[in-house]
């Protein structure tokens, strides 16, 4: 088994009309065992700016706890909130800083920049960033979630409509998949 | 093989442990204590390589102490558990320690948690966990009968009865296991459940 499905992951973001939503599974596993149902992906980074991390938990954790502290010691000097696309890249260098021994995690970045348009991108596991201006998928569930995806989004959908479609995308994508599922966190911005 | 587990019921928590200090295929000895008091309110089950098992959880209960004596007031079970799992992460791509760890106390404010802590550094905050083996048993058990806000009496009934279920399902199911209990009066050995005693010493 390769060590991105050792705990299992499943994780999607969303563009609509000025905002975003993301949205991960809750499972937490070690291989074929469940260990806990109620398992956080997603965390704020701040009140526009989500992150979320799939792949091995232990480097998820790891990885969010030196993102919380550059965001943190950036908000102390420039005293304001990181925009999405300069944090995409702290991400970015952070993961390719340990190119050749990298953290097992695939980040999934959402936030609202200027004028709130919304922002998303994800990477691989040494900061390869993808943009997209429709969706971004990562996680063991990762191939049924660009067809869900693909089949249901439309663009510039309302709050209200892009929660029902991003539910919907994961929920279904991780009915196919063994190591992800468990219910869902849906944040819509 | 080894088993640990636990779960948390009305203001207590409770961890149970195997006793069995196996080497290949050789038991040293049937009574080893593998669940540490880590200070007064704080209980740290371990499995796994028996080296880094006893060098790790003293580590750990050394450190805790350590904040103590400098700080005055003890560690809280969350910040011990995180303390746990930022030293296993730094030493994980070094010279990583192979045990896996259950914590579990009780808090004045926030009353009793337990803590999964992987041998890879994953923490999660859970109801019940176990690990190893016996924890396909122990889990299903607690799955299929555990209840929030259990009382004692209750808890250590289902803990008695995933023992039971290790030791007649799992194929080299360890005889011996201690159960110890957190709660506002601290952290203390509860029972031991003995299938098999060790000879007496000759005297």
């Amino acid at each position: 088994m390769s060590i991105f499905e050792y705990n299992g992951s499943a994780l999607v973001a969303m563009v609509g009309k000025n905002c975003f939503a993301i949205a991960s599974d809750r499972r937490l596993g070690v291989q074929l065992q469940t260990v806990a149902t109620d398992f956080q992906r997603i965390f704020k980074i701040h009140d526009k700016l989500f992150v979320g991390l799939s792949g091995l938990a232990t480097d998820a954790q790891t990885l969010y706890q030196r993102l919380v502290f550059r965001h943190k010691l950036y908000q102390l000097r420039e005293e304001r909130d990181m925009k999405p696309e300069t944090f995409a890249s702290l991400v970015s260098a952070i993961l390719y800083e340990k190119r050749f021994g990298p953290y097992f995690c695939q980040p999934v970045i959402a936030g609202l920049g200027d004028e709130d348009k919304p922002f998303i991108c994800t990477m691989d596991s040494i900061g390869a960033k993808e943009l997209a201006k429709d969706f971004v998928v990562a996680g063991t569930a990762s191939e049924s979630l660009y067809g869900a995806c693909e089949s249901m989004f439309k663009p510039d959908m309302e709050p209200e409509e892009l929660f029902e479609t991003i539910s919907q995308a994961l929920l279904s994508s991780v009915d196919r998949d063994c190591l992800s599922g468990w219910g869902g966190h849906v944040y819509v911005v | 093989m080894e088993c640990v587990f636990g779960m948390v019921g009305k203001e207590f928590a409770v961890v149970v442990a195997d006793s069995s200090a196996v080497h290949s295929i050789l038991v040293h000895k049937s009574n080893e204590d593998k669940i540490m008091l880590l200070d007064s309110h704080k209980l740290m089950g371990a499995s796994g390589e028996p080296g880094d098992r006893a060098q790790f959880t003293e580590y750990v209960q050394k450190n805790v102490a350590l904040y103590h004596f400098r700080n005055g007031i003890p560690l809280t079970t969350a910040a011990s558990a995180n303390f746990t799992r930022g030293e296993l992460a730094t030493a994980l791509r070094k010279n990583p320690y192979s045990v896996n760890i259950v914590l579990a106390g009780y808090d004045k404010g926030s009353g009793p948690s337990l803590y999964f802590i992987d041998y890879i550094a994953t923490l999660h905050k859970v109801d019940k966990a176990a690990f190893g083996y016996g924890s396909y048993f122990s889990l299903a058990m607690m799955d299929r009968h555990y209840r929030k806000d259990m009382s004692v009496e209750e808890a250590i009934e289902l803990v008695d009865k995933c023992i039971i279920e290790i030791r007649s399902r799992l194929v080299v199911a360890p005889p011996n296991f201690v159960i110890k209990i957190v709660d506002k009066d601290g952290a203390r050995e509860y029972a031991w459940r003995e299938s098999v005693k060790d000879a007496p010493s000759v005297a």
